[in-house]
């Protein structure tokens, strides 16, 4: 297993971006709560699902579901139906990140491959060798928490192909257990798969600035140069002990174009990218990218340098216009 | 911030800014008709019936209104306060419907302001990212073109 390139499609231009690009994997959701980007108008129905499905596989690109949210009793059966809806569809793996859907899906459909969400918040061998003794999954994304060393130990340690994330926007990195976007809204990513949920959301030109609320709360006011990011909790600038500031994050990108030989030597078998609720145009550029950097370090991972065209298109599409190596990066570690 | 590449010459927006709005959004509304009515599905556009939207060209001085009705757009009086207004330059207008440049990037540069109901904009910007071509290819409304069909309908 080499290195896989894994992209996002929220709809189906986005999808026949990611594969004419060169994408190896692509992953999309249903038009429903049982994936984490459950925005008005995104994602696939039935037939445009099929319709993708169809594009993929012709091109000899893999098709993955995310069903990456949290089922609360009432709602079981929708996240069920959605595992059925998949297996009918014949995609190649389902994203999984709660048990019982995971205990359903494996009893249900032994043949079916399953892998980890990042929302499984799996960050150690041990945990991963579990999902992978009772429900056979085959792959773990990794949470965007761990070191490259750490990384590296949990690799050696299981049987399970590990995927990391490469580029695209960064959370709190409590994946799996947020619930700051509950705390002003109702509504958080686990379980009602949005995250500041768009009816929620107010963008104002003031006199002070352009400002973003959630439910009311100012998370942010930016002045005219500044760039923007998301209207979530987690980006806003909080007035803490008489300074205001990026108290919790500030808006960044992860881009881990640099450490693609060091992942092709420690045996990562995929690299993720984040954008599902992005416009096919990030996808096709994103993309391209990244396709010519894991060509380019699999040819040669001695001679493989970054090179500043890649680095300029990608931090064009960056929130904050910032990136980051992200946890992959700790010397100390 | 980066700089669009065009911007519309400034005096020819002022002038722009002092004509009435309502014939340019029912031209609009028109070439969005022309254009859309294929490719939507209806049901798609259901969030935004009735909503009031208003889109700002910004350097051409040029401000559009109108509203979404089960049966197409239409053109609407700019003296209400929109449900979502979109601005933007002409260049940046142009590189969103060529589907050049995603619109979070342009959110994100500060090019383009989105105010009002979000999650109406989310729809919007959602409904015709899922569109499979570019929301205007030029090339079927350029005159050469329309008076190439015509043409061809005569000679047949």
């Amino acid at each position: 297993m080499s290195l896989e390139l894994v992209c996002p499609a929220g709809n189906l231009p986005a999808l026949k971006a990611a594969v004419d690009n060169g994408a190896d994997c692509v992953y999309f959701g249903f038009r429903n709560s049982t994936n984490a980007r459950a925005f008005a108008g995104l994602n696939f129905d039935s037939e445009t699902a099929k319709q993708g499905i169809r594009y993929a596989r012709e091109r000899g690109c893999k098709v993955l579901l995310a069903l990456n949210t949290f089922p609360q009793t009432a709602q079981w059966h929708i996240w069920r139906q959605a595992v059925d809806d998949a297996v009918e569809l014949g995609v190649d793996a389902l994203i999984l990140a709660d048990l019982g859907l995971m205990r359903y899906a494996s009893r249900t459909y032994p043949n079916l491959r399953l892998h980890l969400s990042v929302q499984g918040s799996a960050t150690n061998y041990e945990a991963i060798n579990f999902y992978h003794e009772h429900f056979g999954i085959q792959r773990a994304v990794l949470p965007r928490v761990l070191s490259l060393a750490q990384v590296e130990n949990v690799v050696k340690h299981t049987p399970v192909e590990i995927e990391l994330f490469g580029f695209g926007g960064l959370c709190v990195m409590v994946e799996g257990r947020c619930i700051l976007s509950s705390y002003a809204t109702g509504e958080s990513p686990n379980t009602a798969g949005v995250c500041s949920p768009a009816k929620a959301v107010r963008w104002q030109q003031t006199p002070k600035g352009l400002e973003s609320r959630l439910n009311g709360v100012l998370l942010d006011r930016y002045g005219a140069d500044e760039n923007a990011g998301y209207p979530t909790l987690c980006k806003g600038r909080f007035e803490v002990e008489d300074e205001t500031y990026y108290a919790l994050e500030e808006p960044t990108s992860l881009n881990t174009l640099a450490l693609i030989p060091d992942m092709l030597r420690m045996g990562i078998s995929a690299i993720k990218i984040e954008g599902r609720q992005r416009s096919p145009i990030y996808v096709e550029q994103v993309t391209r990218v990244w396709r010519a950097a894991i060509d380019a370090a699999k040819r040669d991972a001695a001679y493989y340098a970054v090179t500043p065209d890649w680095m300029a298109q990608l931090g064009k599409l960056s929130e904050g216009q910032q990136h980051t190596l992200g946890a992959y990066y700790r010397p100390w570690k | 911030m980066s700089q669009p590449a065009f911007t519309f010459p400034r005096p020819l927006g002022q002038l722009i800014e002092h004509l009435p709005a309502w014939p340019p959004s029912f031209a609009f509304t028109r070439i969005l008709n022309l254009a859309l009515r294929q490719v939507i599905r209806r049901r798609d556009l259901q969030a935004l019936y009735g909503k009031r939207i208003s889109i700002h060209v910004t350097d051409a001085g040029l401000h559009l209104h109108f509203t979404v009705l089960p049966t197409g757009f239409s053109a609407a009086a700019g003296n209400v306060e929109a449900d979502l207004a979109i601005s933007a330059s002409a260049y940046d207008f142009y590189l969103l419907a060529m589907r050049r440049e995603d619109p979070d990037t342009l959110f994100f540069n500060r090019r383009l302001v989105v105010e009002g109901d979000t999650e109406l904009g989310l729809v919007a910007k959602n409904t015709l990212d899922a569109i499979e071509h570019p929301m205007l290819e030029l090339e079927r409304i350029f005159p050469r073109h329309l008076l190439a069909r015509m043409k061809a309908r005569l000679w047949v």
